[in-house]
């Protein structure tokens, strides 16, 4: 009991539950804000009525969840110096110049560009306008590149030495934290994940409406961009998946042992799909496998060697001195299988999609699509998918819009819990990382009032954007179809309501 | 000049930013109940931030961001050390940050409501604890030979801090009104301009008592002249929304804002945050302070970055600079 509402524990709840909270809405953000951009973009390029209710629409739950991407964001610079002062005292040197570069150049830029995006309809002329959503969306990517830079360095701390005069690691070349191979995997990695996310958003509200046949023609442009985005961020994410896999091989060999679950050290190891273990035998009592994968995972040889974690934890309590450096093996074990299921899940149901949906010369005349109708769904050429069928592919669909989010979250857990009991691998131990000064106290209390407050904010997240999901794209008005294009001031009819306002 | 104090320096800046934009929007958020007289009033009150606070809040981040990566030490001691207050002021941000985003989402009169309530509270709880923390920044507080923060809560509810809590108080709601002044056409603006002269009038006694103390504490000859430039700016920003010159007014609040806080980091330098127990004990600017090479590398940054973004939040405030009043707020919701 008195271990379990340790400071440290304590600490590690808060940061996992305020991240992993933070991260639904990240990638959520980063995908949307491109993928309004592009819809507007179509707008400003063709002037098709579609494009610009598409825009709106998807605009608008963009809003609603970038809102609440920058206030959990918050919470995230500070509370290394709340719970975590050792560690900010310890790497603050490297860290923290990621971070305010973050500030300084991502922030500044989505944070005041998503403001002249919002109330600037009418007051930009139309490319302005567009370029800022544009912005926004660059600021949103550059921002995730600093912070996983900063991600990757704990992951697999580079450029810096150990000031033993003040007890500290130093950076020494930024350029290589910036710039190492981990740091690239990661953001490639996120980044597709991140338009996995957005496409299947974008796949389940559109099948949403398509199946109440309503908004017709806005939904049926926004269903087939959904698709083609998840099928191609799905395979850019198992690519860049494979390529991360490989370098925490490299680097951290006790994680992804961990995620397989692998004991003892293999020629040939096999990929594990199902295992149940004993921790403290450590050695798995049931499992399934597939021989020589997880060899070609690691090292494109199917042959090759593998360490297994007892390998590695002997070889780091010679290196480290004595002590357990296995994290929790379950967790490291399921939330890989996770996140690689359900990533792959909706990539699948992603290709199934445009399958069905493919180009409307696959049909006989009788059968196209006109503007107003729901895209049939095919099988086969002049084989349309039976209702009920139909149906079910709808329903799937619309559910299928969590599975990434539950994939990104299980992926930054795994990349974190498998990355125990360091903070920075190989440098810094979660233990040593904590603030000495902070009680259990005011830990348990930011802890339960931070998740109270996140949990009220999902419901009323979340009954906004079905409220506005349900209301689907709305009407133009004349002014959204020839909106003024001066700058701000004087206009003739001044007194004209403001086209948006809080 | 070595880098570690133009990192002080800049800093220092970057707070000054951060005061000098948010103070006005939490002033407005503050003003929604102390001028408004009806919901289309808090409307229009609420719209002259809309396309701007978020902007403001990111020079917050950026003062955070730049203390960790060039004050490690002091970030680490002041954000362990000031735990509860800055847990109440994130959680005030988080709830006002949503406010904005989602009162105008849903029709409901009770919906709205709430969120007016909530804007409200979140814009004066931290106005108040931003001077708190302040005060205790300046004055001391109780750090060991470890540079970890060894007081408790209450002892950062002393009588020099609270006072520091009413001056940014007063001061940003006072700036606020000014910038209310400044934003709306027809009857609000009338009504923001007398209100800002009582404001005015209140912060002017509170801020100069704060000022005065603090110069008497720690003072030297330059935090002297940024105390008389502050109390000049001021009678000067009350002069000029009595005359109706709002413009001016602001831009005098503002300097006020930024010499209150040139001056409290002038009476803290060469110290970031001096321990109340010993002297020896303090966090000055070359304990607390990151390795050369990081400085440098983040001195390339904010000398590229800053005048960038310095440039394209302007723009933003030429963008909207057309006054608003309750005919712009359309009917609806």
């Amino acid at each position: 009991m008195e271990l379990a509402l340790a400071p440290e524990t304590l600490a590690r709840w808060q940061f996992g539950t305020t991240t992993v909270y933070h991260f639904l809405f990240v990638p959520l953000t980063i995908s949307l804000a491109a993928l309004t951009a592009g819809l507007q973009t179509a707008w400003v390029r063709t002037n098709k009525e579609k494009y610009l209710r598409a825009t709106k629409f998807w605009g608008k739950l963009f809003l609603i969840n970038i809102a609440m991407g920058v206030v959990t964001g918050i919470v995230q610079e500070f509370q290394f110096g709340m719970n975590w002062s050792d560690y900010s005292r310890f790497v603050g040197d490297i860290f923290g110049a990621p971070l305010a570069f973050e500030a300084l150049i991502a922030f500044f830029f989505e944070s005041t560009f998503i403001g002249l995006w919002i109330f600037g309809w009418d007051k930009l002329p139309k490319k302005i306008h567009l370029a800022c959503i544009w912005l926004v969306s660059i600021g949103t990517v550059l921002s995730a590149y600093f912070i996983l830079a900063a991600n990757s360095w704990m992951q697999h701390p580079v450029g810096y030495r150990i000031n033993k005069e003040r007890g500290r690691a130093e950076l020494t070349d930024f350029w290589h934290v910036l710039t190492q191979n981990t740091a690239l995997a990661q953001f490639f990695h996120t980044l597709t994940a991140a338009f996995l996310v957005g496409g299947a958003f974008m796949v389940g509200i559109a099948a949403f409406h398509l199946a109440r046949k309503k908004h017709i023609p806005v939904m049926r442009t926004s269903l087939r961009l959904g698709l083609i985005t998840v099928v191609i961020s799905g395979l850019l994410t198992a690519v860049s998946g494979d390529q991360l896999g490989k370098v925490m091989f490299k680097q951290q060999p006790m994680k992804m042992a961990a995620a397989e679950a692998l004991w003892d050290g293999e020629d040939a190891a096999p990929f594990s799909i199902f295992a149940y273990g004993d921790v403290s035998k450590g050695h798995n009592s049931v499992e399934i496998s597939i021989p020589g994968v997880l060899s070609f995972l690691a090292d494109d040889d199917f042959h090759s060697y593998v360490p297994g974690i007892n390998d590695i934890n002997k070889a780091e309590q010679e290196r480290f001195g004595p002590g357990d450096y296995r994290p929790n093996i379950p967790v490291a074990f399921w939330s890989f299988r996770w996140m690689i299921g359900f990533g792959m899940a909706s990539f699948g149901l992603g290709i199934l999609g445009l399958w069905l949906t493919r180009k409307k010369f696959m049909l006989p005349e009788a059968m196209r699509t006109g503007e107003d109708e729901v895209p049939n769904l095919v099988l086969f050429r002049n084989k349309a998918l039976s209702p009920r069928l139909a149906r079910c592919y709808w329903i799937v669909a619309l559910w299928t819009l969590l599975f990434p989010l539950i994939a990104n979250s299980w992926g930054w857990i795994f990349t974190e819990m498998g990355r125990q009991p360091w903070v920075v691998y190989g440098v810094l131990r979660t233990r040593d990382a904590v603030s000495p000064g902070v009680s259990q106290g005011e830990v348990l209390t930011s802890l339960i009032v931070f998740t109270a407050l996140y949990a009220v904010l999902a419901v009323i997240e979340v009954r906004l954007l079905l409220k506005y999901i349900k209301a689907g794209p709305p009407e133009l008005t004349d002014d959204d179809l020839n909106p003024p294009t001066r700058i701000g001031g004087d206009h003739e009819d001044a007194d004209r309501p403001m086209a948006f306002s809080y | 000049m070595e880098l570690h104090d133009v990192w002080f320096v800049l800093i220092a800046v970057l707070w000054t930013g951060y005061f000098f934009l948010e103070g006005f929007d939490f002033g407005i958020g503050v003003l929604t109940k102390l001028l408004a007289r009806n919901r289309k009033e808090r409307r229009v009150l609420i719209n002259t931030i809309g396309p701007v606070w978020d902007g403001n809040e990111v020079w917050l981040l950026s003062a955070g961001g730049a203390t960790f990566a060039a004050f490690p030490e002091w970030y680490a001691t002041l954000f362990s050390g000031f735990y509860l207050p800055l847990l109440i002021i994130l959680l005030c941000l988080i709830v006002r940050g949503v406010a904005f985003e989602y009162r105008a989402k849903r029709p409901e009169e009770k919906w709205q409501t709430n969120w007016e309530n909530a804007i409200f509270w979140t814009s004066l709880i931290p106005a108040v604890l931003w001077g708190v923390a302040f005060g205790n920044i300046v004055r001391g507080v109780k750090i060991d030979a470890d540079m970890e923060y060894v007081g408790n809560f209450w002892d950062l509810l002393n009588p020099y801090a609270l006072l520091g809590g009413l001056v940014t108080f007063s001061l940003f709601t006072f700036h606020g009104a000014v910038f209310a002044g400044l934003k709306t056409v027809g009857d609000i603006r009338a009504r923001a301009r007398k209100l800002a002269l009582k404001l005015g009038a209140v912060a002017a006694v509170v801020a100069l008592a704060f000022l005065i103390w603090t110069q008497l504490d720690n003072g030297d000859g330059y935090s002297l002249i940024a105390m008389v430039i502050a109390a000049v700016a001021l009678v000067g920003a009350i002069v000029m929304i009595a005359a109706g010159r709002e413009g001016w007014s602001f831009a005098l609040s503002g300097v006020t804002i930024a010499a209150a806080v040139a001056m409290l980091f002038l009476t803290l330098f060469p110290n970031v945050m001096p321990s109340s127990l010993n002297d020896a004990w303090s966090l000055t600017v070359t304990n607390a302070s990151s390795s050369p090479y990081t400085l440098k590398i983040m001195t390339w940054c904010a000398g590229i970055a800053t005048p960038v973004v310095l440039l394209y939040q302007g723009w933003t405030y030429w963008v909207f600079r057309k006054r608003i009043g309750t005919q712009h707020i359309a009917d609806a919701h």
